[in-house]
């Protein structure tokens, strides 16, 4: 399959008061033609910041000041603004969480869809007027003609999120770029969604980049998939080989960190110790150090780099889970809960019950 | 205390094993407009926590859950119907009695940022409970104070500290400690993790199961994550348009649903495994809950429903929850168990 775009080095850093915000720091990535990839991490990861680097969406105080973002045969960093304008919707269209948020709230969802397309000059008014149906049918909204006449707030929210769909396919791009697209939504209308959007790849071909927090998700869509901390890629791989042999132990703690509601029989979760680094501030050495269970010494010392760990597998980290024995994975479901402080608390308030009844 | 609760009943054994029954309970806010429309946000519910369980009470929004949280711990009087807890009618106490039950009766909230008081420290929102319930006084409430932040890992010389210098993980921390400080019996968690990252999820997860242990607590733990719910229950009852639809023991509810309910919601939930995602099927529903001001006739999810027969029993006749499936399974529906094609 051919690259449809890469990403190199991507730096983009946000200048505050505090300090300089390392937002995404020296990522890289690609998505070929048609392909489904998952980017997952935490809030703050920087995956979104990726995303709107893409768009050159980035907002103030933050800029791209490093990298090139290749789509196809043209680096998006170097676009002036006509020309990233008409890069903007017609190649790659980004669909939101919160459809409410993005779309105008005093325009008819029919014509808001027909701006989409009038903008780019792709289609004429004439011909954009009759597409608007076609496109509402093709993201399953019911009676669409007549919808179409609806303002947003006369949509729910899955229909919303579907018209955002239909107005992100307006100009046939590419690529889509959906940023947490069924976070807000109930696991139900989640499902017609996600099919929705599988629907589209396999029909039309869209290449999608899913940002989401939701493994599961990930392991829905993608295939293939990358996981950041602190603005950079920790790990890559195809999803099966993600899913069953992770190797970074982010990676590793997120997908033990989520119950799966097919879990036979209950197991303990390992939750990650402590929060994010402060990306202005950030640890020497991995950036994961300070909450790894598995570290060594020179994993606060110095930084390692993306390597190879299995058939178009890499990570970013000096132990690998495949070097970390059982045991020591299993301290991570250790109950954290100190006993001897609890028996205390127990203890106490009885004297006072007996006080008060007396 | 039983003895005197319960009139006529003298041969009981000293402790029920349910500590909380649910009876007919209805929940109807008044809208605007002189014609008397209510939002019938929960709309005859019944249900019982057992001692030392967890029930999970799962919906999706606008079903009613976290309306039911508030009548249950009485933070909103319900418009009909008992909420009985340890053999007391909480509806119909006031004053000092319904002060005592409140003690065993705490709630953790979903929004770690919007359920404490900005201005107060961390000290002061835990001193609370304890002031308000005569619990300790002194150096002894200090101490309790000191104790509770070390329980759920917070370090305890922060109780000077504003909520503001918190992450949304810690806040939930001290939520937690604050419905611990009165040492409950009963605790209702009201998605209590939905608003944290998934790392901390985690964190706060094992934080609620380790104190149910260490204080034999019984949780009502309202979610609409199907995956942290089967996690965390023992029994989950399924709320659709303010309607329990479906109640059972976690397994024979997750292995064998008899609501199309329960059985869509459960095939649209995503696995955390490729391997079981390419082979994953979700039974795709129509359309979205309706209005809780005019609920369809009949079964309230025909509508949705995609074996309903309509019009017919399903669009005329409100369904009863009844046994159906496996002994501890009761279902609302008139062909709850068909395949669903």
């Amino acid at each position: 399959m051919a690259v449809l775009l890469r990403i190199e080095d991507l730096k983009t850093q946000f200048f505050t008061s505090r300090g300089v915000v390392q937002a995404v720091d020296g990522v890289s990535l690609h998505v070929d033609e048609g392909e489904t990839i998952g980017i997952v991490g935490e809030s703050g990861c920087g995956k979104t910041m990726t995303a709107l680097s893409v768009l050159r969406l980035v907002p103030e105080p933050g800029r791209i000041v490093g990298g090139h973002i290749w789509f196809r045969e043209r680096d998006v960093t170097k676009m002036d603004a006509e020309q990233i304008r008409a890069f903007r919707g017609s190649d790659v269209a980004m669909i939101f969480q919160d459809p409410m948020t993005s779309m105008n709230p005093v325009t008819r969802v029919g014509t808001q869809t027909e701006e989409a397309m009038t903008a780019h000059e792709r289609f004429s008014p004439k011909d954009a007027m009759g597409r608007v149906v076609p496109l509402l049918q093709r993201v399953r909204i019911p009676a669409a003609d007549r919808r179409k006449q609806d303002y947003p707030h006369q949509f729910s929210g899955g229909m919303r999120q579907r018209a955002m769909i239909a107005m992100g396919l307006a100009n046939e791009p590419s690529l889509i770029i959906a940023d947490e697209p069924t976070t807000a939504l109930d696991v139900t209308v989640q499902a017609q969604i996600v099919t929705l959007l599988k629907q589209l790849n396999r029909e039309l071909g869209t290449a999608i980049m899913l940002i989401t927090h939701n493994m599961a998700l990930v392991a829905s869509i993608c295939s293939r998939v990358i996981v950041m901390y602190a603005g950079r890629v920790v790990e890559e791989g195809p999803v099966e080989q993600i899913f069953k042999n992770p190797q970074h132990p982010y990676t590793w703690s997120l997908l033990r960190s989520v119950p799966r509601v097919d879990e036979k029989r209950r197991s303990r979760l390992v939750s990650i110790t402590g929060l994010p680094p402060d990306l202005v501030r950030m640890p020497p050495g991995c950036k994961f150090h300070p909450r790894c269970a598995f570290r060594e010494d020179r994993c606060s010392e110095e930084e390692p780099a993306l390597t190879e760990v299995g058939p178009h597998q890499i990570a970013r980290c000096w132990v690998l889970m495949e070097n970390v024995s059982q045991e020591a994975a299993r301290k991570l479901e250790a109950v954290t809960v100190p006993h001897d402080v609890a028996q205390e608390l127990k203890a106490a308030p009885e004297l006072e019950e007996a006080a008060d009844g007396g | 205390m039983a003895v005197e609760a319960s009139t006529g009943t003298s041969t009981q054994p000293a402790l029920d094993p349910v500590l909380l029954r649910v009876e007919d309970v209805y929940k109807h806010f008044p809208i605007g407009g002189a014609v008397g429309e209510v939002v019938r946000a929960v709309d005859g519910v019944s249900f019982e926590v057992r001692r030392g369980e967890t029930l999970g009470l799962v919906g999706e929004s606008g079903c009613g859950k976290s309306t039911l949280a508030r009548v249950v711990t009485q933070l909103q009087p319900a418009t009909a119907g008992r909420v009985v807890f340890d053999g007391q009618d909480l509806t119909r106490l006031s004053g000092s009695r319904l002060r005592r039950v409140r003690r065993q009766v705490q709630i953790i909230f979903q929004d770690p940022f919007a359920s404490l008081d900005p201005r107060m420290t961390v000290g002061e929102i835990i001193a609370e409970p304890i002031d308000n319930f005569g619990i300790a006084r002194g150096r002894a409430r200090q101490e309790r104070i000191q104790e509770l932040l070390r329980l759920v890992g917070l370090n305890p010389n922060f109780t000077n500290r504003y909520p503001h210098e918190f992450s949304g993980g810690q806040r939930q921390r001290i939520g937690i400690a604050r419905a611990l400080a009165p040492n409950p019996t009963f605790i209702v968690c009201d998605e209590p993790v939905s608003a944290l990252d998934v790392s901390i999820q985690a964190q706060i997860i094992n934080l609620l199961q380790d104190l149910q242990h260490e204080f034999n607590l019984t949780y009502l733990f309202i979610a609409h994550d199907l995956a942290v719910v089967r996690h965390l229950s023992n029994r989950v009852a399924v709320m659709y348009l303010g309607k329990v639809v479906e109640v059972a023991d976690r397994t024979d509810i997750y292995e064998s649903p008899q609501h199309p309910y329960t059985r869509a919601l459960l095939s649209s939930v995503p696995v955390p495994d490729p391997v079981v995602e390419s082979g994953r099927d979700p039974i795709l529903l129509q359309g979205e809950i309706p209005s809780p001001v005019n609920p369809p006739s009949g079964c309230r999810f025909h509508t949705r429903c995609p074996i309903a027969r309509v019009p017919g029993l399903c669009s005329e006749t409100e369904p009863e929850l009844e046994p159906h499936g496996r002994p501890t399974q009761r279902a609302a529906c008139h062909f709850a168990g068909s395949e669903i094609g």
